[in-house]
C-alpha cells in the first residue's frame, strides 16, 4: 500500500473530502494490473537510442482536495515506471485548485524527505472539464465526477471570482457541485465522455469513476461504439452487494 | 502555473478551438516567479519532443526570453551546450506565471491569472 497524501490542511466545508470513491481510485491506479498496463504503455521497448518516450501528461479533472492527483504525482515512478511525468489539474472550484497545489507541495516534500522522486506539477486551472486544454495532449485523464443522481444540476460559477471569503451559500454550492450529477448522475460525465476522443492523445487512456445508477455497462458500450480501436473495461470496484458493485472504475483507451 | 502549461492550453470558447489563433494564448502584464528545481537533463530531454516549439518561442519572447533558437535543439546539441541547457531548464521547469492574463488572439477573451491559478470559466455570453 502506497501512502495516501495528507489533506489535513483542506477546508472541507467548501471542498470535497476524500471518501470511498477517492480511495477506490488510489487503490485501482496502484493495483498490480493497472501498474502493469501503465508501465507497458508508457515505457515502450523500442527505445533503442537510450531515450525514453516523451514525458506523459497526466490530467485530473475535478481535483477537489488533490488527494488523487498528488498520489499519482508522488508515486509516478511506481505507478508509471518513470518519474518524468507532467501533472496538471482542473476544477470548477477555485478553492479546490488552491488546495490541490498545496496538497502537491506537501506530497513533494514528503517524497523528498524519503529521498524519493516525484513528477513535474504544471499547476491547477479553474475551468469546466477539459475546455481549457488543447486537443490531443492528454496521456492519462482521471475523473471522479459528481455522480449522484439529482433532480437538477447546479449552474457552474462563471467569469469573475468574488473577492473575500465565500459565503455559506457559496460553500454549499461548491459542495453541491462536487456530488450532484443531474439525471442518472450522468450529466457532467456525459459531457466529459463526448470530449474524450478529441482530448486524449494516441496513447491516451482515461480512468473514470462510476456508481451503479450511472449504468456503467451502457457507458462502456457507448465508448466501444466509437470504433474498433476503442476499449472500455471495469478495472476496480468496491461495495459489492448481491452481485452489484456500488462504485467502479472504468478504464477507457484505444488500441492501435 | 508553469509557463510550460501554456503549451497545453487553448481558448476555452468552443468556436475558437478550430482556429489556429486560439493557441498559444498570449500572456499580458504577467508577473513571473521562479521555483528552483534541481537540474534534470532527462526530464528536459523527454519534455522537448512533446512540445510545440514554435508556440514556445512565441510565448517565451512575449515574456522577454529571446534566446530561443527557431528550431528545437537535438539531445546532442543540448548536452554539448551548458548555457542552452540551463536556459531551457529555467524557462521550462522553473518559470511560473503568478499574476496577469492570457489573451486569445481569435476572440480577444482575457483569462485572468491570480496567485498562480488561471481562471478558464467563461462568462455566460461566451459559453
Ligand atoms: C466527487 S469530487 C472528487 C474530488 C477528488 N478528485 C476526490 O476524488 O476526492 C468531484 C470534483 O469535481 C469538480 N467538478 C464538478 N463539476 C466540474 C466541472 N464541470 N468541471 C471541472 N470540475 C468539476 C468538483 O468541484 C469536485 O471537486
Ligand atoms: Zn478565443
Amino acid at each position: 500500500m502506497l501512502p495516501t497524501p495528507s489533506t489535513s490542511h483542506v477546508a472541507f466545508d467548501r471542498i470535497y473530502e476524500p471518501a470511498e470513491d477517492s480511495f477506490l481510485l488510489l487503490d485501482t491506479l496502484s493495483s498490480p494490473p493497472e501498474k502493469a498496463f501503465l508501465h507497458e504503455r508508457f515505457n515502450p521497448p523500442n527505445t533503442t537510442d537510450g531515450n525514453s518516450s516523451p514525458s506523459p501528461l497526466v490530467v485530473e479533472i475535478g481535483t477537489g482536495s488533490g488527494v488523487v492527483l498528488s498520489f499519482v504525482h508522488a508515486h509516478a515512478e511506481i505507478i508509471f515506471g518513470r518519474e518524468d511525468i507532467l501533472t496538471a489539474g482542473v476544477d470548477v472550484n477555485r478553492y479546490a485548485c488552491e488546495a490541490t497545489s498545496q496538497t502537491i507541495i506537501i506530497a513533494e516534500q514528503e517524497q523528498k524527505r524519503e529521498g524519493k522522486s516525484h513528477g513535474l506539477y504544471l499547476g491547477n486551472i479553474v475551468g469546466d472539464l477539459t475546455s481549457p486544454l488543447r486537443e490531443g495532449m492528454v496521456d492519462v485523464l482521471i475523473f471522479n465526477p459528481p455522480y449522484v443522481p439529482t433532480p437538477d444540476l447546479p449552474a457552474l460559477p462563471q467569469g469573475e471570482v468574488k473577492e473575500g471569503l465565500p459565503s455559506f451559500e457559496d460553500d454549499s454550492k461548491f459542495l453541491e457541485l462536487s456530488y450532484a450529477g443531474g439525471a442518472d448522475g450522468m450529466e457532467t460525465t456525459s459531457r466529459l465522455l463526448d470530449a474524450l476522443p478529441a482530448i486524449l492523445s494516441e496513447r491516451g487512456c482515461a480512468y473514470l469513476l462510476l456508481c451503479a445508477q450511472n449504468r456503467p455497462e451502457l457507458v462502456k458500450d457507448k465508448m466501444r461504439g466509437l470504433g474498433g480501436q476503442w476499449k472500455a473495461e471495469t478495472v476496480g470496484s468496491s461495495g459489492k452487494k448481491g452481485g452489484w458493485e456500488k462504485l467502479q472504475i472504468i478504464r477507457i483507451w484505444r488500441e492501435p | 502555473m508553469k509557463l510550460l502549461t501554456l503549451n497545453f492550453l487553448s481558448c476555452a470558447v468552443k468556436a475558437c478551438k478550430s482556429s489556429s489563433a486560439s493557441f498559444p494564448l498570449h500572456p499580458k502584464d504577467c508577473e513571473l516567479e521562479s521555483a528552483e528545481i534541481a537540474p534534470n537533463p532527462k526530464l528536459l530531454f523527454n519534455i522537448l519532443p512533446r512540445i510545440d516549439w514554435d508556440a514556445l518561442v512565441v510565448t517565451a519572447s512575449e515574456l522577454g526570453f529571446t534566446s530561443l533558437k527557431a528550431t528545437p535543439p537535438t539531445n546532442e546539441e543540448l548536452e554539448g551546450d551548458e548555457k542552452m541547457m540551463t536556459d531551457l531548464h529555467t524557462l521550462l521547469l522553473e518559470t511560473q506565471i503568478m499574476e496577469g492574463s492570457l489573451v486569445c488572439a481569435n476572440c480577444g477573451h482575457e483569462y485572468k491569472v491570480k496567485e498562480g491559478i488561471a481562471n478558464f470559466l467563461l462568462p455566460n455570453h461566451l459559453v
